[in-house]
């Protein structure tokens, strides 16, 4: 197994930023970039940043099973993490969470059974004055949600 | 010097020392499960909580720097309150099931929960259950018992170097594994088994065999490599039950090498020796030992008067006692015959000046600034010996390797010539020419160094050697048994000399040192191992030989052994002996019988008997003694062992200094071209060192014994020759043939094939390291 | 209605421009003239220490540690490399106030940054951004490229001859990053356990080199310091309480968000300035610095001034400015469940009394909250707190603890009820 040429052009562009012989440092950049392309972390994708950066396979496994953002199972194309902290709790999470529950018709940590949505319980994201508030995979933040923004968002989700 | 009171004694502090060190000092004891000597401080369990004055809370005894006028509690309400409350955090998720535990008894949770446990569980959840990690056929798991102390993965990363063991997952959810399902197959990683605190990872040859304290401990010493390290073997019903380690900090600190740790297993194979035996034509009969020894010692009378006592061959095993193998020389020279040998595995078995050693003291070899090591399989040989070089590396030591393999060995290396085996003395009379040219005198070999090339790597191994204070050049295994040793020997000893650094060998038998000692080597008019094998006498004594595994060359061996009138084997396994030996004399294995080795450093180290031997299996000083009385040799009258050692060996450490000395053999090397085409590069895998290792099932049941099945080839060899990795391939060698799996190995030496030695697979084959051919199935 | 605040900013200022976060609005209003300047005049590290130790600014990201006199830490004859970090891992529940300052004034923190390089003889500095806010982690790239472009940052800086450069590592989800041991384990590609302590980063950090780690918010107050002096900022608080500070109010206000005042403003200007309680709801209690920091009831928060000593003389910490904001309506065992939750959650799992002992008190509150409470479970939790706070390597235990010990102490009779009727007191 590889990974596109594009990755790895963003691979090393992050090895770049840290002394030569500390390669390592990058790896969470590596497993980002990686789960961006192949949706989740398969053990060959591990094995395969572990080659890249030189480091024993189990300490990438470390790494990608201690933040919670890397996903170490399959998962499905569009991951919704909601906020549910207590800021967020107190501005209307669970209200959300709810909803998008009903809707998706899955609890936390399912998948539809089309592979389009699995849904995730996330910790404080940083943001809390504009909850309650979700991640669209990883990446992209939703704030201010409502029945009626979640509707409108996950029929743009396709 | 700064001072430090603890539980109101004083004592002073060393540099950098913790409280934790100073208590021990004290001979203060602070409960503890992360800390351990050997390891990095991660100060994580908390059981070593201390008041300290001044300190708004209790403080980690392991961690906390020992500071001039601290004044520390180990045991005021402050401390026992923190204890405690960490302790019972310890128990809430640990099952209290010490009854079934195998570590049960000698489990530091259960020791010291019986100081700072409470007696009721407040804690009323369920506890946490973790599945089980399949490490592989040596070390068990019982994960749920993980207190993440973190002391076996920092092993892996520290000691062995290699970080088989992780700790994926967060809080409480996290778990000691290996990458999924991955074994562990490390040389050291038995050492979990002391360091895990509580009784999740367990030795799983010993699972479930006996309790703790059913069992006696014998002290015992290591007989498989020239380090000697120090060992308890857990007796019990006269059976070992297992091999833990016993600290040594000048051999073995506190570790055992998995070889070490598993070999006991083999005192039970089904292929013992338990009785006398004696081949009458093609019929084998088990008799009493009075009629086995006077058949014995009547054939070999026999044989001398027929054909000279030069027609008899004596061949000894490094891996008996001291006792035995002067007992066997003294039996050899006592019929007149200097024809006597340990070194059947050396393709070269020079007389000798005087016991090659490893030139200094194993201890040392952490503190070195500088190494080259030349035709060393080291992980392999002396598993324990690097460690100890990772240790310098660590601390700041280059790392130099001349080799056929560019093996891992888990540390820095910071220049290396990898060439195939004949090519070896080229590329040390490359680096003694860089010296040369650095205008350093390296005496007796210039002039052979006229046609030697310098490259880049020659010239960065020179300036490295001749940098810094502490140095060694140090020949391995490999080097050892290889037909151009004597060249080999003398360059390396050369560049030692211009570079002001140690010379030795590591040795790689247990009692390679002692056995040269005492005269286990041919005298001048004797002929060596080899010579005795390509120049066939009629009659052999083998002493713990099994001869088509541990000879250079089985090939030319099988034919000495079976033009053979008389083969009488002493061995503890009968292997292969019914098909060659004539009289079987069963002599008891490791741990049954008492004697001295002497280790690489020229450190004598006695031993006795853990059990009795198997069946009616004798102590081989014995054997030889009762043989030496039949055949009417004068001065075999000893009444025990140390009758025997005292005689054999000087009176003191520095006689037996004395006897130790790695001159060179006269003459020049030559450093010819090596020659075209493929050669092997044949050296003694780790688990078929001798004929215990390769009785464990365990050993053979790991990853490293399944690498020795293989043949391995560097990927542009196998491409040239047309060959596929994974298939069968058929190794051609002198007339000799076998087949093996192909595998593919980028560090070797691209015209080197490995092809283990001291392998059933390759007993068909011819020399070590001679030329081979590879071909299509 | 008492003044609310209008004066200076230090780091929000951006916001009354178009473009907040651009190079342009930057520069434009002053920006990286300080820098220049120190940088042409070879201004002595020992001159800014002095300005910023006058200014008594005090770490913005959770413990208020003076600046001045950490900087004073970093060996200054060291011969190797050494680091500068930014702690932008924003994490507790609570606080988002440095985001802000990357979304809006990136440009000051890369100043701020720089000249701390400068100053503390850096190599280079990394900047870690919570794993959350990825399109912020981008928009800070793009500031860097921007700055770097300007000659602001990289090799022969404002044409000084001095090289420096800055990175941004990105998380990925783990609050305990934000402690500033785990996010230097972090960048060096490890699980984010925290270190124990000694050797502080000053000596052994990044890589094993002596770094400085400071908050986002902290860093990007340099520039205005040095700019308008250690003793204008000093001013703009209280004493020992130098700046303006950026709190984060949240929860039950009408127009939660981040505002930028002096400490040692009241605590009832905050609320106004966000709207006051949502829907002319009752405040109930306040979380004052993040939820680490204790719980405080309303009458004890109406009367606090938002400053570091104030608030830790009503028992809690002003920690990082957040402000979380309950009313009458809120259920605080509900709410404890879910901070405990919480912190099991985000517990590296290194120490024993943490990885077990939050476990332990999230499952007590959890049962409480269900209807299985014991009446000895207070008691318990109590007693679990603690033999986790100040047991632990990094200060996680004690966030844990901090909400439990403070929500039973002010809020026993809640609990006690939940406990003996197995339902919420709020409500029923
Ligand atoms: C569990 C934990 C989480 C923390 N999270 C943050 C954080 O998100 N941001 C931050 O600046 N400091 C955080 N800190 C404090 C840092 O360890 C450190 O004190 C701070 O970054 C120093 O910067 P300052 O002196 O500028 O405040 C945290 C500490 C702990 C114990
Ligand atoms: S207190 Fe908790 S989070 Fe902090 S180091 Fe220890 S286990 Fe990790
Ligand atoms: S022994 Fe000190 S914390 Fe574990």
């Amino acid at each position: 197994m590889t990974l596109s040429a594009e990755s790895l052009a963003g691979i090393d562009k992050e090895v770049a930023k840290y002394p030569v012989d500390q390669k390592q440092s990058a790896v969470m950049a590596a497993l980002r970039i990686a789960q961006v392309e192949k949706g989740w972390l398969a053990t060959e994708t591990i094995e395969f940043v572990a080659d890249y950066l030189g480091m024993p396979a189990i300490a990438v496994y470390e790494v990608a099973t201690f933040y919670n953002m890397y996903e170490l199972s399959p998962c499905g194309r569009h991951k919704i993490t909601v906020c549910t902290n207590l800021p967020c709790q107190l501005q209307g999470a669970d209200t959300v969470a709810d909803y998008l529950k009903q809707k998706l018709g899955i609890g936390f940590g399912e998948t539809t059974p089309d592979g389009r949505f699995t849904l995730k319980e996330g910790e404080c994201f940083g943001t809390c004055g504009s909850g309650p508030l979700c991640l669209h995979n990883n990446h992209k933040m939703h704030t201010h949600l409502s029945p009626e923004t979640v509707d409108k968002l996950l029929d743009e989700l396709k | 010097m700064p001072v430090i009171t603890i539980d109101d004694k004083q004592v002073e502090i060393a540099a950098g020392a913790t409280v934790m060190d100073a208590a021990r000092d004290l001979g203060i004891y602070i409960p503890h499960f992360c800390y351990h000597e050997k390891l990095s401080i991660s100060a994580n369990c908390r059981m070593c909580l201390v008041e300290v004055e001044k300190a708004p809370k209790p403080l980690p005894a392991c961690a906390t720097p020992a500071a001039d006028g601290m004044v520390v509690r180990t045991r005021s309400g402050k401390a026992i309150t923190a204890q405690k409350g960490v302790m019972e955090f310890l128990l809430i998720n640990h099952p209290l099931d010490c009854p079934i535990c195998d570590q049960g008894g000698e489990c530091m949770l259960q020791d010291i929960a019986v100081g700072y446990g409470g007696s009721a569980s407040r804690y009323q959840e369920a506890k946490r259950v973790v599945k089980e990690k399949d490490l592989g056929p040596l070390v068990a798991t019982d994960m749920t018992r993980c207190i993440h102390c973190s002391r076996c993965v920092r092993f892996g990363q520290e000691v062995a170097g290699i970080m088989e063991l992780g700790m994926p997952g967060r809080g409480e959810h996290m778990e000691v594994m290996p990458f999924l399902e991955r074994q562990v197959g490390s040389e050291l990683s038995g050492n979990v088994i002391e360091l895990c605190p509580v009784g999740a990872l367990t030795s799983k040859p010993f699972r479930y065999a006996a309790r703790s304290w059913e069992l006696s401990r014998r002290r015992g010493i290591s007989p498989h490599d020239g380090l000697g390290a120090n060992m308890a073997l857990h007796v019990k019903d006269n059976r070992v039950f297992r091999a833990v380690p016993l600290d040594n900090e000048a051999i073995n600190e506190c570790w055992l090498a998995d070889r070490d740790r598993y070999a006991y297993q083999a005192l039970g194979a089904e292929d013992r020796a338990t009785r006398p035996m004696v081949r009458d034509a093609d019929r084998w009969h088990e008799v009493d030992w009075q009629k086995a020894l006077a058949q014995a010692a009547g054939a070999l009378k026999v044989i001398r008067e027929t054909h000279g006592a030069e027609a008899i061959g004596f061949l000894a095993s490094p891996h008996q006692t001291v006792e035995e193998l002067a007992l066997m020389a003294q039996l050899a020279r006592g019929l007149g015959c200097e024809n006597i040998d340990h070194r059947l595995d050396q393709a070269d078995c020079p007389p000798d000046v005087g016991a090659p050693w490893l030139g200094m003291a194993i201890a040392d070899l952490d503190s070195l600034d500088r190494v080259l090591l030349v035709g060393a399989t080291v992980r392999m040989e002396q598993p324990l010996i690097a460690q100890r070089l990772r240790q310098a590396v660590k601390r700041g030591a280059q790392l130099n390797v001349v080799h056929a393999a560019d093996d891992d060995l888990l540390t820095r290396v910071a220049n290396k010539i990898i060439v195939k085996p004949s090519a070896l003395a080229a590329a040390l009379a490359g680096i003694a020419k860089a010296l040369q040219e650095a205008g350093k005198d390296v005496g007796s070999v210039s002039a052979a160094l006229s046609g030697a090339v310098v490259t880049d790597a020659a010239r960065a191994i020179a300036a490295s050697l001749a940098s810094g204070e502490r140095k060694a050049v140090l020949l391995g295994g490999m080097a050892r048994q290889h037909p151009a040793r004597a060249d080999l020997h003398r360059l390396a000893q050369a560049i030692a000399l211009a570079t002001g650094a140690h010379f030795g060998f590591l040795v790689d038998s247990a009692n390679a040192v002692g056995a040269s000692v005492v005269g286990c080597t041919p005298g001048a008019a004797g002929l060596g191992a080899a010579a005795m094998v390509a120049q066939p006498r009629k009659a052999y004594v083998l002493l713990g030989i099994e001869p088509y595994l541990d000879s250079y060359d089985p090939m030319v061996l099988r034919k000495a052994m079976e033009s053979a009138e008389l083969v009488i084997a002493l061995t503890a396994f009968k292997g292969a002996a019914p098909n060659y030996a004539h009289v079987i004399l069963p002599v008891a294995a490791f741990a049954e019988t008492e004697g001295a080795y002497v280790n690489m450093e020229g450190r004598l180290q006695t031993f006795k008997a853990a059990v009795k031997p198997l069946g009616e299996a004798r102590p081989g000083w014995k054997v030889l003694r009762v043989l030496g009385n039949l055949l009417g040799l004068s001065d075999f009258d000893y009444t025990g062992v140390e009758d025997v050692r005292a005689a054999a060996l000087p009176a003191d450490e520095a006689g037996l200094r004395a006897r130790l000395d790695n001159t060179a053999p006269q003459g020049e090397p030559s450093i010819a071209a090596s020659s075209a085409g493929l050669e092997r590069l044949g050296e003694t895998p780790i688990y078929q060192a001798d004929s215990l290792v390769r009785r464990a099932p365990a050993l053979q049941a790991t990853p490293l014994s399944e690498h020795a099945k293989v043949c391995w080839a560097h990927g542009a060899l196998i491409r040239k020759l047309g060959l596929q990795e994974g298939k069968p391939v058929k190794i051609r060698q002198d007339a000799g043939e076998s087949i093996m799996k192909l595998g593919r190995d980028d560090r070797l030496a691209e015209d080197a094939v490995r092809i283990a030695g001291a392998h059933a697979l390759t007993s068909k084959l011819g020399s070590r390291y001679g030329a081979v051919q590879l071909e299509k199935m | 209605m008492s003044a609310l605040y209008t004066g200076p900013k230090v780091c929000m200022w951006t916001l009354d421009h178009p473009n907040p976060g651009s190079l342009a609005t930057y520069v434009a209003n002053g920006g990286y003239e300080v820098l220049k300047k120190i940088l042409a005049e070879k201004t002595p590290a020992e001159q800014i220490i002095e300005q910023v130790k006058l200014s008594a600014l005090r770490g913005r990201g959770g413990a208020g540690f003076p600046t001045g006199l950490k900087w004073s830490f970093m060996p200054r004859n060291y011969a190797g490399d050494k680091y500068i970090v930014c702690n932008t891992d924003e994490g507790e529940p609570g606080t988002f106030k440095d985001r802000d300052i990357i979304e809006f004034n990136p440009h000051q923190l890369i100043e701020g940054m720089v000249i701390a390089g400068y100053t503390l003889g850096a190599k280079a500095g990394y900047n870690y951004i919570h794993g959350e806010i990825f399109e912020l982690y981008e928009s800070w790239e793009r500031a860097l490229d921007e700055a770097r472009a300007a000659g602001f940052l990289g090799n022969d800086i404002c044409g000084s001859g001095w090289n420096f450069d800055l990175h941004a590592h990105q998380g990925y989800g783990a609050y305990i990053c934000g402690e500033e041991t785990a996010l230097l384990e972090s960048i060096e590609g490890k699980k984010g356990q925290p270190r124990f302590k000694p050797p502080f980063p000053a000596s052994y950090g990044l890589y094993g080199k002596p770094t400085t780690i400071n908050n986002t918010e902290t860093l990007a107050s340099i520039p205005w310091i040095l700019r308008h002096g250690g003793q204008a900022f000093l001013e703009l608080g209280k004493p020992n309480n130098g700046g303006t500070k950026i709190f984060s109010i949240s929860g039950h206000v009408n127009n939660p968000g981040n505002f930028e005042i002096p400490l040692g403003t009241p605590f009832g200007d905050l609320l106004e300035m966000a709207g006051g309680v949502r829907n002319g709801h009752k405040l109930k209690a306040v979380i004052p610095g993040g939820s680490s920091a204790p719980v405080l009831p309303a009458d004890i928060m109406m009367n606090c001034t938002l400053d570091f000593d104030s608030i830790a003389k009503a028992g809690s910490m002003l920690g990082s400015g957040a402000v979380i904001v309950m009313d009458e309506t809120v259920c605080m065992v509900k709410a404890l469940e879910r901070l405990a939750y919480f912190y099991y959650e985000e517990s590296c799992g290194q120490c024993t009394p943490c990885r077990e002992g939050t476990g332990w008190m999230y499952r007590v509150i959890k049962r409480i909250e269900h209807g299985e409470g014991r009446p000895e479970d207070l008691d318990l939790l109590m007693s679990v707190g603690g033999n986790i706070a100040g047991r632990t390597i990094c200060a996680l235990g004690d966030a844990a603890v901090g909400p439990v010990h403070s929500f039973i102490q002010h809020f026993r009779k809640e609990f006690e009820y939940h406990i003996a009727h197995k339902k919420c007191l709020v409500g029923s």
